[in-house]
């Protein structure tokens, strides 16, 4: 019965994490090695009434997340030799793959990252033992690639990956401007690195979970699914057959419409988007009329170039990939089925 | 342009690329690069892909371009369309030019050309000729824009160092061809970075968005003590030196920005990106699929070359751009004020016929101040 319960977790390679790592970052521990060398099997969970306990607090753990809240350690409770902690956190794993329901998934993984943020933070900050600083800059760089170097009290990081990260955030202490930079580096705090990669976070638990492979119904579970499956449906948004917009294009017209500038790939998206909608380069070209740059003659002469009046070529509007490389993607849970904006909002039969 | 000036100019341009191929290279990566090209009166051909400098030579030759250019970004497939050429990197690059530096028309080299009735007059309010005040300026060679310009290609030089890191080996100075500087970085970990990323570059460079908070400047209990000091590194040294000019003004005068109030250090961050900031072009450094105009090739803008500079401070672009020969040739000209390339003075001409230098007679078509005749 081991075989049903096989995740896919893909392992990271990390010095021995300890117990007390693995109860902060569970996410790095693979699942199913980690239960079989505690001597359990999955069956046993839903059968065995001790470990009902474990269950039950697995469920907490989702309905919290799924409340915006996160889950409150309780470190004692790691002690025994029943890592609770552990254990809940892989089990609410196995319950939400049971469920099906990708919008607890979601839910689950951001609380989760952010329970880790604080713990990484800590780690970072941790002066009495360098073991934590130095894992959790481990953490950062095999997670996010991202190199961290502490220099005294500081941390710092190169200025490319440091704006890879930071373009997406809005606010004005995030721009470079109002950073210290020297020597190719950005200074930072512990609590400013640790935010920087949280999307990742995020991303990196909700892709793991995700593509880990659904187990068999286990028998004593059922009821726990269920009760999950019902709570799912009140996050459900009733998705009529919409003629909105996806949201990289509402993102693309909210830049121009500020008078802020749109690069080039931006541009180029929002153009052929909507001449694939039909539009025409009249009706296109007073969008970009507030950029700082703009030129009517020359946006004209563009937008002719791309509905191939002018030119030869047709224009296909990039796909989300692309979309997503040139950071102009926010993807909203509609996204998920699609491979190219203009599929955005069309009902799948 | 006129097809006869067309023609000269195109034969002249020829003829420079004949005797200087030299000059002439694709990248190193050449099968990764789009290039493209423009003839006079004629639009954008651009997607083309170049694997040798005989390909391009033999482009030059057939085509006989007023422009040339290059991506400064690698493709797996540079000649499909853009949507298909698979971005893979592009080297940082910055257009520091004379016209963004000026704050107003140079007096002795500016012309204006009124665009109600073509009259070309020296630099006014209004056209002399019916006193409309449509006018599009033409400037004319002047050194003190060329002076200015160096000065900021070095301001921005040392950002590119000090603050991100750049080796300072792999920064080339181009002369742009007509009156700027383009600036490439060569092999640094910012060839990766899009389109968003370099914007933000740029408003650093710029000095744009900084927000009080970032100079020591809080809403509430700031001291002087947080304020910029001489030795702070990036835009708070800088910054420190512009405001108190040397360290012994340092306590007088933050004293007096901290009288000033919390919105008024605001406003004038705001004035110090003209004081401070440095004056790129940012849609040059931010656009990640240009096509950027080839080094060695004429710039039909002036009819100077785009050329490699080995020392700024020597350079003089209206010696050392300045490639075509000095076969005397009658041009119709109507230039009302002077202007100098190498080392020889040329005008005013007041809608004459007179003989000239070739590089001049180009200079002054180029410039749309002169026919052949
Ligand atoms: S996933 Fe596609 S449609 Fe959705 S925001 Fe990103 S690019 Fe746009
Ligand atoms: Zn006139
Ligand atoms: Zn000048």
């Amino acid at each position: 019965m081991i075989a049903i319960f096989k995740l896919s977790w893909y392992t990271i390679v990390m010095v021995n994490l300890g117990n007390d790592e693995i109860v902060k970052y569970p996410f790095l521990a693979e699942a199913g090695k980690y239960l079989s060398d505690k001597g359990f099997s999955l069956d046993q969970f839903g059968t065995d009434p001790d470990l009902k306990k474990i269950v039950d607090n697995a469920f907490e753990r989702i309905i919290t997340s799924s409340e915006g809240r996160i889950f409150k350690s309780d470190p004692l409770s790691n002690n025994s030799a029943l890592p609770l902690e552990i254990f809940s956190f892989l089990i609410a794993v196995i319950l939400l793959k049971l469920s099906g329901m990708n919008t607890l998934i979601r839910r689950f993984s951001l609380a989760e990252a952010r329970r880790a943020e604080k713990f990484l933070e800590k780690d970072l900050m941790n002066h009495q033992d360098a073991t934590k600083t130095k894992l959790s800059l481990q953490i950062l760089q095999e997670l996010f690639s991202v190199t961290v170097e502490k220099i005294d009290e500081e941390f710092t990081i190169s200025v490319s990956d440091y704006l890879k990260h930071s373009i997406n955030f809005h606010e004005r202490e995030w721009k470079l401007i109002n950073r210290k930079v020297t020597n190719g580096k950005v200074h930072l705090t512990p609590h400013e690195t640790v935010r920087l990669v949280r999307k990742e976070l995020d991303r990196h638990i909700y892709t793991k979970i995700n593509s880990s492979s659904t187990p068999e119904m286990i028998i004593g579970f059922e009821t726990y699914v269920d009760k999950l499956k019902q709570l799912a449906k009140k996050f459900e948004v009733k998705t009529v057959e919409s003629k909105e917009f996806p949201p990289c294009i509402k993102h693309a017209i909210d830049v121009l419409e500020k008078g802020e500038n749109l690069p080039h790939s931006g541009r180029f998206l929002l153009a052929t988007f909507l001449l694939n909608k039909g539009q025409t380069v009249e009706q296109i070209a007073p969008l970009f009329k507030n950029a700082p740059d703009y030129n009517p003659k020359v946006t004209i002469y563009q937008l002719n170039q791309l509905s191939g009046i002018s030119g030869t070529t047709e224009y296909k509007s990039p796909s989300c990939e692309k979309v997503k490389g040139q950071n102009l993607c926010f993807p909203v849970p509609a996204c998920d089925t699609i491979i190219n904006p203009l599929q955005f909002g069309r009902k799948r039969v | 342009m006129n097809a006869k000036d067309i023609t000269f100019l195109e034969d002249t341009f020829k003829k420079f690329y004949f005797e200087h191929f030299e000059l002439l290279h694709v990248p190193n990566d050449p099968n990764q690069r789009e290039f493209g090209y423009q003839k006079f009166n004629g639009g954008m051909n651009r997607h083309i892909s170049l694997k040798s400098d005989k390909e391009l030579h033999l482009l030059l030759m057939q085509n006989k371009p007023s422009d040339v250019y290059c991506s400064n970004a690698r493709y797996m497939f540079p000649s499909l369309p853009m949507s298909e050429k698979d971005w893979q990197n592009a080297e940082l690059i910055f257009d520091i030019d004379a016209k963004d530096l000026r704050k107003e028309h140079p007096k002795n080299n500016t012309l204006i050309k009124c665009s109600d009735c073509n009259e070309i007059s020296a630099l006014g309010d209004s056209c002399p000729n019916c006193q409309s005040t449509k006018l599009s300026f033409t400037t004319l060679t002047c050194d003190d824009c060329i002076k200015s310009t160096k000065d900021e290609v070095l301001k921005l030089n040392k950002i590119l160092v000090d603050d991100l890191g750049i080796n300072e080996e792999n920064i080339k100075i181009f002369f742009s061809g007509n009156e700027g500087f383009h600036i490439y970085v060569h092999k640094s970990e910012y060839e990766s970075v899009g389109s968003r990323e370099r914007a933000e570059l740029s408003d650093y460079i710029m000095f744009r968005g900084g927000i009080p908070e970032t100079f020591g400047f809080k809403k509430f209990n700031t001291n002087k003590s947080s304020l910029p000091k001489f030795d702070d590194v990036g835009w708070n040294g800088r910054l420190a030196k512009h405001l108190y000019g040397i360290k012994s003004n340092r306590s007088k005068i933050s004293q007096e920005i901290l009288s000033g109030g919390y919105a008024l250090f605001q406003k004038k961050l705001e004035d110090f990106r003209d004081s401070i900031g440095i004056k790129i072009d940012p849609n040059v450094t931010q656009d990640i699929h240009r096509i950027f105009r080839l080094p060695g090739s004429i710039n039909s803008k002036s009819g100077l070359t785009k050329i490699f500079v080995e020392d700024l401070k020597k350079f003089d672009p209206y010696i050392d751009a300045c490639f075509i020969d000095d076969e005397e040739i009658e041009v119709a000209a109507n230039c009302p004020i002077e202007f100098s390339l190498k080392k020889k003075k040329f005008g005013p001409f007041n809608n004459e016929q007179v003989s000239v230098p070739k590089f001049a007679a180009v200079y002054m078509m180029c410039k749309g101040i002169a026919s052949s005749v």
